[in-house]
């Protein structure tokens, strides 16, 4: 099959490009630097530009979509030019190029409200009471993606939840940074109960979806490794595995949540570009308990994770060993 | 159905309906009729408008043919809403029934008639009604309030329509001897009544207020809609003062028609009752009963006088309808065939077969035997000596003259006869002396907490109460029912404080004489003989109900299976084997402790009891040998000899783990230890010994037997007793009907045997429930066999966690775990929903921790180890400084409030205690 990746140069996108050329297929990518994918071929530019996106997406069969602005801070008019009109476009010109199918990769956030969720299944987005700009603007998104789904042109939701892996710079890397300077707290005693995934497991799971079509389209699945843990104890999982020390200090999970969105307004306000310290959406991350009815999602997918939670903490430890031992080479 | 919008065909005196929105209720079911009136209070020829509702029409559309119509009749102040679960239920397909539940006249959205419409007027109303409807077939009237003494008056006058009869909360007589109750009381004075029934719409908003949980808005708001406005409230403030307060009132006589016509009403019948109502409590219930004794009754603890609103109604009246109801009625050949309620124990002589030996025979054999003269019975006081021993002779004396001073006062056969002493030499006498009599004891110990222990008491509904002084206290504080008698002699002034009518010892002392030159009454054996309750760790305790045949079955039962015979010397510390003493022909004593908290049994109390009769047998609770070990330390020589005679150790209620065996062992180093399986509604079922215990952990451990281990290995079915499994499904249930004995095989266990208890008392859904395989007493507790023929005993099918994927059963995990050196107890939960859920474990951690909440990332990870190599994958681990157990056995974990606790901290909240 001819698959366009977008957002290939980021942590999951690279994984999902990745594993469509082992799988055989003939892979492009879109984005706005070199993906780095061996055996793939690179589209420049970024989803704003109408040209470039019919040319990414000129003889594609399938196309999954996972270029966003992914962050927690920043101009509301950037989320919403990137994330909700980066994927009208990008649904546009695919229908109009003849492409099949549509994976677009989205995230549990654009259906939660900030109460936690134990063992849902995939409620439908919302932007109207999605918590930030990220979360708005991808439940925005797809739900118009999910409302293009024809018989000819279909299209699916995939929403892995709280990705990470080795080389993740949006959770591991943040909690290392703060672990490391003790500036990352438990928020209330640390109990939260979280699902996340592995990168690997979600990028098994998206390309999945491509070959499930069939069975998914129209509909969004969450996915997730299906291994909930406390909080606290993820943390002390991602701290051992980095080498540093686990977080000791708590700090009320509303003061932290109240706290981030004064740090948020503040960030925006001030024009910094460096993600701050503390956001309401972390501090409700890590705060309220967030995991997933796997069941479904697992038998559409006909897929499981590969690599389970302690494995992939285990793949994270030996990443920082072969790391700081490099480190340690150079210097 | 909801918001939906309809109006009556008229506007007839204003009682238009109006627009709504009523949660559950379908405007198909509405309907309007003009009936003939020929009550006294019209004038002839007058013609009533009435409102009601009837899923007829819906069912004639596209059901099969009703079995039969349900009248409905509310009471004062609802409507026929309150009864739209019935109407729901009826128009089912799977159980077609008529539901015709009325508005009557002046209430609902019937007419305002602007009379004074008395008992006698409505039940005549009634009639006219059905009359007009042309009501044919088999009817089964349900009532509440009320409504119920209406729908009572008209079941009498309609015998050739009933066919059965419903009651919920409702009264039809006011005892003498007692006065109305207060909330009424203040309804019906005066300077209240106008006021708050009809001016102010209080007596509605106070009325509905007794729901509990509370009424939603929208189902409060249905229930006030047709009330609006003084002018609408008349029958309302009519009803209340159309209560019979005392004989002078006009409608006493009505309602006495109707109270003394039940007692010829031979219907089934069925009483649903909720008893927190402040007006309907459990005396009515108990008078109801005494009246139809044939009658099915349940009681939903926790319920109140709504109790068609606080719990679904209509699942229990159409289980009993399938029963009773139907065409044929009470010629139904099921009703002799599956007694329920009381109505099974009673008159049932012709089953008896030969041999039954009730369960004082050997007591009296004994006291007539060679031995008659030596000590049968005594209690140990603090200083270690023995107290108040009694002869075989001396105590059948007591117990005769005891049960004949009771006769005197008034006790007989079917009495209840709550017995508030601890086990020792007078709750022996009150204990035999009742069941000579043909009373029926009620045994509820101090181990339910004081709450638990308030309600068990007031379910029951005891006739009497035979307490010691603090008992007795607390009957007056707590308002237990019973007329009062007391252990010892009080004096006049207290007596009076406590309203004690006499003493045993005056009992005692009346009948003396008498008892010997009276007639030995001949027992019934299938008539009742005890309630003994739950322990109340699953939902409030029930009461449950033995007959005398399955009083002495029990007896048998530990004597075959123990080999405990006439000349046995036991050391009774845990109550219900203790009682059993005198009935095998065995000499006891009590030790010194506190019963009410076993943790106080004291390795020196153990021994000074055992060194008073040269004791062979020692029950005990497992809290109570814990702290045996932990005080050995305080025996002295003499005592350790004493120990050493002691061949047989029982301990029921929870497991003992090995090392604490182990250590028993050494304290009782010539004892077999056993520990019995079993539970209130049966005991024992299965028997296991030390030894036993021990070869089964190293087969489990070498895996040469199919089946051995995931489980607490309890033995072998003893004498007499079958056991079998019905498998669980995926989702935690057991939904099957064909037990299986296979190795390996995890099910909910099944018993059968001849000391398995009679029925749930006033519980007849839970009965039902519990024997819904025939011929079986499901337990209510998961296990399997394996390939040597023994149980192991998985956990509580309640406590199942239905994780993706994998049925969970908690005690296999909560086993490995609790093997870790910094776990003392340990507990399996699930959070989230059924069929995905998480699995938690919760663990009471050495040294305890300080705060309650998530564990360390270490001591998690040991556990999490732990529980997989049990099979079970764990999400959370948790501690706690001590799990929440019961007070009875200090052993079985509070697992409702656990899971409640950990879905809160999973979800991310401050942790608190559980």
């Amino acid at each position: 099959m001819r698959v366009l990746v977008t957002g290939a140069s980021g942590l999951l996108g690279r994984e999902v490009a990745r594993l469509l050329v082992r799988e055989g297929h003939a892979v492009a990518t879109f984005q706005r630097h070199p993906s780095g994918v061996d055996g793939a071929t690179d589209f420049c530019g970024p989803v704003t530009d109408d040209a470039a996106v019919r040319g990414a997406v000129q003889g594609a069969e399938g196309i999954i979509h996972l270029a966003a602005k992914v962050s927690f801070t920043g101009p509301a008019a950037e989320f919403d030019e990137v994330n909700v009109e980066g994927t009208r476009r990008l649904l546009r010109s695919a229908r109009a190029a003849g492409v099949r199918d549509v994976v677009f990769v989205s995230s549990p956030s654009v259906a939660n409200s900030g109460a936690a969720i134990a063992g849902l299944g995939a409620e439908p987005a919302d932007p109207e009471h999605a918590h930030g700009d990220y979360s708005r603007t991808k439940a925005e998104a797809e739900l118009l993606a999910l409302a293009a789904d024809a018989p000819e042109f279909r299209v699916a939701a995939v929403r892995p939840h709280i990705v990470w892996g080795p080389g993740d710079t949006q959770l591991v890397e943040r909690v290392l940074a703060r672990a490391s300077r003790r500036r990352l707290p438990l928020l209330d005693a640390g109990g939260a109960l979280i699902d996340t995934t592995y990168v690997d497991n979600a990028a098994s799971a998206i390309v999945a979806a491509l070959h499930r079509m069939e069975h998914i389209h129209g509909r969004a699945l969450v996915v997730s490794n299906g291994e909930p843990r406390p909080v606290g104890e993820l943390l002390a999982g991602i701290c051992a595995a980095g080498g540093v020390p686990a977080p000791s200090w708590t700090l009320p999970g509303g003061v932290a949540r109240a706290a981030g969105a004064v740090v948020e307004k503040l960030w925006t306000w001030a024009g910094r570009k460096e993600e701050p310290p503390m956001t309401r959406f972390l501090a409700e991350q890590l705060s309220t308990g967030h995991w997933f009815d796997q069941r479904e999602t697992r038998q559409l997918l006909n897929w499981t994770p590969a690599v389970s939670l302690d494995d992939g903490l285990a793949r994270l430890a030996e990443h920082y060993r072969s790391w700081s031992a490099a480190e340690v080479h150079r210097s | 159905m909801h918001g939906c919008w309809f109006r009556a065909e008229h506007g007839h005196g204003g009682n238009r309906l109006v627009a709504t929105s009523w949660p559950g209720f379908d405007p198909e079911w509405s309907r309007t009729i003009d009936v003939w009136s020929t009550s006294a209070v019209d004038a002839p020829g007058t013609v009533r408008r009435w409102h009601l509702l009837d899923n007829g029409a819906q069912l004639s559309h596209h059901g099969p043919a009703p079995a039969g119509t349900l009248l409905c009749v509310h009471g004062n102040p609802t409507w026929s809403y309150l009864w739209r679960s019935l109407l729901a239920a009826g128009s089912d397909p799977a159980h077609p029934w008529r539901v015709v539940a009325v508005d009557q006249l002046d209430m609902g959205y019937s007419e305002r008639t602007g009379t004074f419409r008395r008992l006698a007027d409505r039940i005549n109303d009634l009639g006219d009604l059905t009359d007009a409807l042309g009501l044919d077939g088999p009817v089964v009237t349900v009532g509440h309030d009320w409504g119920g003494v209406i729908s009572l008056g008209w079941a009498l006058a309609h015998p050739q329509h009933v066919t059965g009869v419903v009651l919920t909360n409702t009264a039809v007589h006011q005892p003498s001897d007692s006065a109305i109750p207060p909330a009424l009381r203040i309804a019906l004075h005066p300077a209240v009544h106008p006021w708050g029934t009809t001016t102010s719409d209080a007596f509605l908003r106070v009325t509905h207020s007794l729901a509990n949980p509370p009424l939603p808005a929208d189902i409060r708001k249905a229930y006030m809609a047709p009330y609006r406005g003084a002018r609408r409230r008349a029958g309302v403030g009519n009803f209340v003062a159309d209560i019979p307060a005392d004989a002078s009132h006009p409608s006493f006589p009505a309602l006495n028609r109707v109270a003394e016509g039940l007692r010829e009403l031979k219907v089934p019948a069925l009483m649903l009752w909720g008893p927190r109502d402040p007006i309907f409590s459990d005396r009515y219930l108990k008078d109801l009963t005494s009246r139809l004794p044939h009658a099915d009754v349940h009681r939903f603890e926790g319920a109140g006088h709504l109790v068609a609103e606080d719990r679904n109604i209509a699942r229990p009246v159409f289980e009993w309808l399938a029963v009773h109801g139907g065409a044929n009625g009470s010629d139904s050949p099921t009703v002799e065939a599956t007694p329920t309620g009381s109505q099974g124990l009673k008159n049932g002589t012709e089953r008896e077969p030969a041999g039954f030996r009730p369960l004082w025979d050997l007591l009296g054999e004994q006291a007539a035997g060679p031995a008659g003269g030596d000590t049968a019975i005594a209690e140990m006081a603090p200083d270690g000596t023995a107290a108040r021993p009694l002869s075989w002779q001396q105590l059948q004396k007591t117990i005769v003259d005891v049960a004949a001073g009771l006769r005197e006062a008034g006790v007989g056969p079917g009495s209840r006869v709550s017995l508030m002493v601890p086990p020792g030499v007078d709750l022996t006498v009150a204990l035999y002396a009742c069941l000579r009599l043909g009373a029926v004891v009620v045994v509820a110990d101090a181990g339910l907490g004081t709450r638990g222990l308030s309600r068990a008491v007031k379910g029951t509904t005891p006739d009497f109460l035979i307490g010691i002084d603090k008992a007795l206290a607390a009957a007056s504080v707590l308002g237990w029912p019973g007329r009062r008698i007391s252990v010892r002699d009080l004096p006049a002034a207290r007596r009076r404080i406590l309203g004690v009518e006499i003493s045993l010892d005056v009992l005692a002392r009346r009948g003396a004489g008498v008892g010997e030159d009276q007639p030995t009454h001949p027992v019934d054996p299938t008539a009742p003989a005890a309630v003994l309750f739950t322990s109340g760790s699953t939902g409030p305790a029930k009461g449950v109900l033995y007959t005398h045949r399955q009083l002495a079955a029990m007896r048998d039962t530990v004597a075959e299976t123990f080999g405990i015979r006439s000349g046995a010397r036991l050391v009774a510390g845990f109550a219900p084997f203790a009682l059993l003493g005198p009935a095998l022909g065995a000499v006891s004593v009590t030790p010194a402790m506190d019963v009410t908290s076993p943790r106080t049994l004291t390795a020196r109390a153990l021994a000074d009891a055992a060194a008073a009769i040269d004791a062979t047998v020692v029950f005990a609770s497992p809290a109570a040998l814990r702290n045996v070990l932990v005080t050995r330390d305080g025996v002295s020589g003499a005592g350790h000899k004493a120990l050493q005679g002691i061949e047989l150790l029982l301990s029921a209620g929870a497991p003992i783990p090995e090392p604490l065996l182990a250590e028993l062992q050494r304290l009782l180093p010539q004892a077999s230890l056993h520990t019995p399986y079993g539970m209130t509604e049966a005991l024992p079922v299965t028997d296991i010994s030390f030894e036993q215990i021990q070869a089964a952990a190293a087969e489990s451990a070498a895996g040469t037997v199919a089946g051995a281990g995931n489980g607490v290995c309890v033995g072998t079915p003893v004498h007499g007793v079958r056991v079998a499994v019905v498998p669980l499904a995926a989702d935690g249930t057991a939904p099957g009907s064909h037990p299986v004995t296979e190795a390996g095989v995890t099910g909910e266990i099944l018993v059968s045997a001849a000391h398995v208890k009679e029925t749930y008392d006033r519980l007849w859904l839970t009965q039902r429930e519990s024997t819904s395989l025939p011929g079986w007493h499901r337990t209510g507790d998961v296990g399997h066999f394996d390939g040597a023929g023994r149980l192991w005993v998985e956990g509580r099918l309640a406590h199942v966690v239905t994780a993706p994927g994998a049925v969970v059963t908690p005690v296999g995990a909560e086993q490995a775990i609790e093997r870790l050196d910094c776990v003392r107890m340990a507990a399996i939960a699930g959070v989230g929903p059924a069929g995905t859920q998480a699995v938690v474990a919760v663990v009471e951690t050495v040294p305890p921790t300080r705060k309650a909440g998530p564990a360390a990332p270490q001591l998690a990870g040991r556990v999490r180890k732990a529980a997989l190599e049990a099979g079970v994958n764990v999400s959370a681990v948790l501690a706690v400084p001590a799990q929440p157990t019961d007070i009875r056995h200090n052993a079985k974990i509070d697992r409702t409030r656990l899971s409640r606790w950990a879905s809160r901290v999973l979800a991310g909240g401050r942790p608190g205690d559980p």
